[in-house]
C-alpha cells in the first residue's frame, strides 16, 4: 500500500440542533478520519445524521440553532472554531460541497454559467475567457449535453438529473483537496450514475483529494468507497475497509442493511430486515445501546452499559457486544 | 391465461406553439406498446427517465387519453369505459403512485382516504366498513389508531403503506405500482416490498410494477419490459433479460447496476466501458435513422427484441 497521508481529522464532534430551549446531539462523538487519496462513505438510514455531519464539515450549519463542539480539524485549522470570513477562503477551494437537494442550493434567479464560474472568481485568477472555457469544460466532464446551452439556462429548465450535475460541476471548479457529496447520485439513472462514479474517481487520480461520499445505496459504495463508516442514530457503529464491511459485517444494524438489498438475495426470497425507523432527533435514546430497542429479543445484558468501538480486526471496529448475539434466526422469532 | 390485454397502445401528447397556436409537433410518449397479464405474475416496466413509464400506466389505469390502440379486460373492449367511476374495471384495476405525498388528500383523515374505493364500489354498513378498515390497517402492518390521524403524521414508508392499503381495499386483480419504494430507505423499502409479496399470494394479485432499480426489479418481477423512447426494447421473463439481454440498451442498462462486490468493481467496470463503446458504435443496429426502436421480432417463445431484420445474426 502506498504511503497513507492524512487529510482531515475529525474528534469528539458533537453537532446538535436546539429544538425549544434544549439542544439535541444530531451527531454524537464522532471520531474519524479521512486520508489523501482516499473515499470514505458514510451510510445510514434516513435521519440518522449524515447530512448534519457534511454541513458540520463544511460549515453551512443554521449558527444560530446549531451547536458544534470537538475538532474538525484540516491543515493547521481547526474548521469547529474559526470565523466565517475564514472558512469562506476554506471552503471551494479546499473543500467542495455536493449537497443533497440540488434546487435549494442553486440560485433560481442566476443563469448556470454564471453560479459555476462564481468561484473560480473567488478562488482563481482566471480571465474572463479562461473562465467560460473552463465551465463548458466542467459541463462536458459532467457529461451536460449542449453546454453551450445550459449556461445561459436556469436551474428550474433543467431536469432534476442535470441539476444535480451542475453541484457535481461547482463542487470540482476549483479542484479542492476534499470533496463532501452527500447523496451525489440518488436523482439519477443507473447509466447516468456509472458515468459521475467514474467522474469522482477520474478527479481523485488526478488531485490525490479525499472524497467524503453519504449515501444510502450500499451498490454505490461498494462501486468506489475505499473505507466506509456505518452510522445509526448519531453514532458511528461500524467502520471497516470496504471489502471487510461487505464480506464480514458485524454490528446487527449492518447486517440489516446489508440484508435489505433486494439484488444479493436470490430472487422470490424473502428479504431479511429488523423492523422499524430511526427514532427522531427528541426521541433518540441517549444512554445504553442505541440500537437495543430495534432488537428487543436480544437479552439486556448483551449490550454494554456504555457501548464504544472495539477494533474486531485491523482497521474494522464495531460499536457494543450485542453483535455477538445477533442472528436473523431470532430476529423471526422476535418479531 | 391472461385476463387482461393491452393492444398498440399510443400516448402521443401534442406541441403547440407558432402564431396561430397550432399543433406544430409531438410527442411519442408511449409509441406502440403491447402487454399480457396474467393471474398471480408480476410485470416489470423499466427504462430511462422520460422513457414513458408512469404515461403507460396512467393510460392503462384512465388517468392519461389514449391515442389510438385498445385495452381489452377479461374479453371486453374497455378502452373507452377506463373512465366510468363505478365499473368494473375501475374497481379492479388500482394504482399505487410514485409519490405518496401528493397522493395523499392532506385534509382527509386515512380512515377516510382507504374508504374512499370501499364507498365507491361496495355498498358496506358503517360497521362493516369499519371492520374492513382495520382488516386493511392490519394488512399494512399499521395500528388501528391511524385511522383518526392526517397523512403528514406518517413517515415515507407508512404513507406508502397507506397508499397500498387504498389500492388493495376492494380486492383488485391489478395494481399498477408507479416506483412504490424508490422514494424509501433500504430498510423500509425491503419491508414494503416483503408486504407487496404476502398480499400477492394471499389474494393472487397481478403488479405492473414501474421502476428504475433494477436489483429491485430482479427480485420483484416475472416478466420484464425495457422501455426507451416510448417503445419497448426488449420484453422476456426475468431470466431472458437477466441471463441473455439482447437489445444493447437493456445491455446497457444491466452493466452500469451497482454491485454489492467490491472485489470485482474493476472488472465490472471495464465490462461497462466495453458496452458503453459498443452502444456508441452500434447504434445502426438498434435504432433506425430517426433514432426510433424497431418493431419487437421473437427470438423464443417468451423473449421478444427489437432488432433490425435486415442486420439480424451479428449480434
Ligand atoms: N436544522 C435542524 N433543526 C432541528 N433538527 C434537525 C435539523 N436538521 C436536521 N435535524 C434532525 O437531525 C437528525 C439528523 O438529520 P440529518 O439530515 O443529518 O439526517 P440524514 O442522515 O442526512 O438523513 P437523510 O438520509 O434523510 O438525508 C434528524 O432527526 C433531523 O430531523
Ligand atoms: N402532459 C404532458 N405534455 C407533454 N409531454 C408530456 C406530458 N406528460 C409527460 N410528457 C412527456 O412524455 C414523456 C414520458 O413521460 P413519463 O412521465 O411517462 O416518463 P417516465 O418513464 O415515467 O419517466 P421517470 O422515470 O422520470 O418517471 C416524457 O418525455 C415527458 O416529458
Ligand atoms: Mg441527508
Ligand atoms: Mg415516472
Amino acid at each position: 500500500m502506498a504511503n497513507i497521508e492524512n487529510l482531515l481529522t475529525i474528534k469528539n464532534l458533537h453537532t446538535s440542533f436546539r429544538i425549544k430551549d434544549t439542544y439535541y446531539d444530531a451527531v454524537e462523538n464522532i471520531s474519524i478520519n479521512l486520508n489523501k487519496n482516499e473515499i470514505l462513505a458514510i451510510v445510514g438510514e434516513s435521519g440518522c445524521g449524515k447530512s448534519t455531519l457534511a454541513t458540520s464539515i463544511v460549515g453551512l450549519h443554521d449558527p444560530i440553532n446549531t451547536k458544534i463542539t470537538g475538532e474538525i480539524l484540516y491543515k493547521d485549522l481547526n474548521l469547529a472554531a474559526i470565523s466565517e470570513s475564514k472558512f469562506n477562503d476554506v471552503r471551494g477551494n479546499d473543500i467542495g460541497m455536493i449537497f443533497q437537494d440540488p434546487l435549494s442550493a442553486l440560485n433560481p434567479l442566476v443563469r448556470i454559467g454564471e453560479q459555476i464560474s462564481e468561484s473560480l472568481v473567488y478562488h482563481t485568477k482566471f480571465t474572463k475567457e479562461q473562465r467560460k472555457e473552463r465551465v463548458i469544460e466542467l459541463l462536458n466532464q459532467v457529461g451536460i449535453p449542449n453546454p453551450e446551452r445550459v449556461v445561459r439556462q436556469f436551474p428550474h429548465q433543467l431536469s432534476g438529473g442535470m441539476r444535480q450535475r451542475v453541484m457535481i460541476a461547482i463542487a470540482i471548479a476549483c479542484k479542492p483537496a476534499i470533496i463532501v457529496a452527500d447523496e451525489p447520485t440518488t436523482a439519477l439513472d443507473v447509466t447516468i450514475q456509472a458515468q459521475i462514479l467514474d467522474l469522482l474517481k477520474e478527479l481523485q487520480a488526478e488531485t490525490k483529494s479525499g472524497i467524503i461520499l453519504i449515501t444510502h445505496d450500499l451498490g454505490v459504495v461498494a462501486e468506489i468507497a475505499d473505507r466506509v463508516a456505518v452510522m445509526y442514530a448519531g453514532q458511528v457503529i461500524e467502520e471497516a475497509p470496504v471489502e471487510e464491511l461487505f464480506n464480514n459485517p458485524k454490528h446487527p444494524y449492518t447486517r440489516s442493511l446489508l440484508n435489505s438489498i433486494p439484488q444479493m438475495n436470490s430472487e422470490n426470497e424473502k428479504l431479511q430486515v429488523i423492523q422499524g425507523l430511526v427514532p427522531s432527533l427528541k426521541n433518540l435514546p441517549r444512554e445504553g445501546c442505541r440500537f437495543s430497542s430495534r432488537v428487543p429479543w436480544l437479552d439486556a445484558n448483551t449490550h454494554e452499559v456504555n457501548p464504544v468501538l472495539h477494533e474486531v480486526s485491523p482497521g474494522h471496529f464495531v460499536r457494543c457486544t450485542c453483535w455477538k448475539h445477533f442472528d436473523f434466526e431470532s430476529a423471526e422469532g422476535g418479531n | 391465461m391472461s385476463f387482461m390485454q393491452i393492444k398498440d397502445l399510443c400516448v402521443h401528447y401534442p406541441i403547440r406553439g407558432g402564431f396561430f397556436n397550432t399543433v406544430v409537433d409531438q410527442v411519442y410518449a408511449v409509441d406502440g406498446v403491447n402487454m399480457e397479464f396474467e393471474k398471480g405474475k408480476t410485470y416489470g416496466l423499466v427504462g430511462e427517465s422520460g422513457s414513458g413509464k408512469s404515461t403507460t400506466g396512467k393510460a392503462i389505469i384512465g388517468l392519461e387519453k389514449i391515442t389510438s390502440g385498445s385495452i381489452i379486460y377479461e374479453g371486453k373492449d374497455v378502452t373507452n369505459q377506463r373512465r366510468e367511476r363505478t365499473s368494473a374495471y375501475n374497481r379492479d384495476i388500482q394504482m399505487i403512485f410514485q409519490d405518496a405525498n401528493s397522493s395523499l388528500n392532506p385534509r382527509k383523515r386515512v380512515k377516510d382516504i382507504i374508504a374512499e374505493p370501499i364507498r365507491n364500489f361496495l355498498k358496506l354498513s358503517d360497521q362493516e366498513e369499519n371492520k374492513r378498515i382495520n382488516e386493511l390497517l392490519a394488512i399494512v402492518g399499521m395500528p388501528e389508531d391511524a385511522k383518526y390521524k392526517y397523512p403528514h403524521e406518517f413517515s415515507g414508508g407508512q404513507k406508502q403503506r397507506i397508499g397500498i392499503a387504498r389500492a388493495v381495499a376492494c380486492n383488485p386483480k391489478l395494481i399498477i405500482a408507479d416506483e412504490p419504494v424508490s422514494a424509501l430507505d433500504l430498510s423500509v423499502q425491503a419491508q414494503v416490498l416483503n408486504f407487496m409479496k404476502d398480499i400477492q399470494e394471499e389474494f393472487g394479485l397481478s403488479y405492473l410494477f414501474i421502476s428504475h432499480d433494477l436489483g429491485v426489479v430482479k427480485h420483484m418481477c416475472d416478466h420484464i419490459s425495457i422501455m426507451y423512447k416510448g417503445r419497448f426494447v426488449e420484453t422476456g421473463r426475468r431470466e431472458d433479460i437477466y441471463q441473455d439481454p439482447q437489445h444493447i440498451y437493456t445491455q446497457r442498462l444491466l452493466s452500469a447496476i451497482p454491485n454489492i462486490e467490491p472485489a470485482t468493481r474493476i472488472e465490472r467496470n471495464k465490462e461497462r466501458q466495453g458496452v458503453e463503446a459498443r452502444y456508441q458504435a452500434e447504434q445502426h443496429k438498434y435504432y433506425d435513422e430517426n433514432g426510433k426502436v424497431y418493431a419487437l421480432e421473437k427470438i423464443s417463445d417468451t423473449h421478444l427484441v427489437a432488432v433490425n431484420i435486415n442486420e439480424k445474426g451479428g449480434k
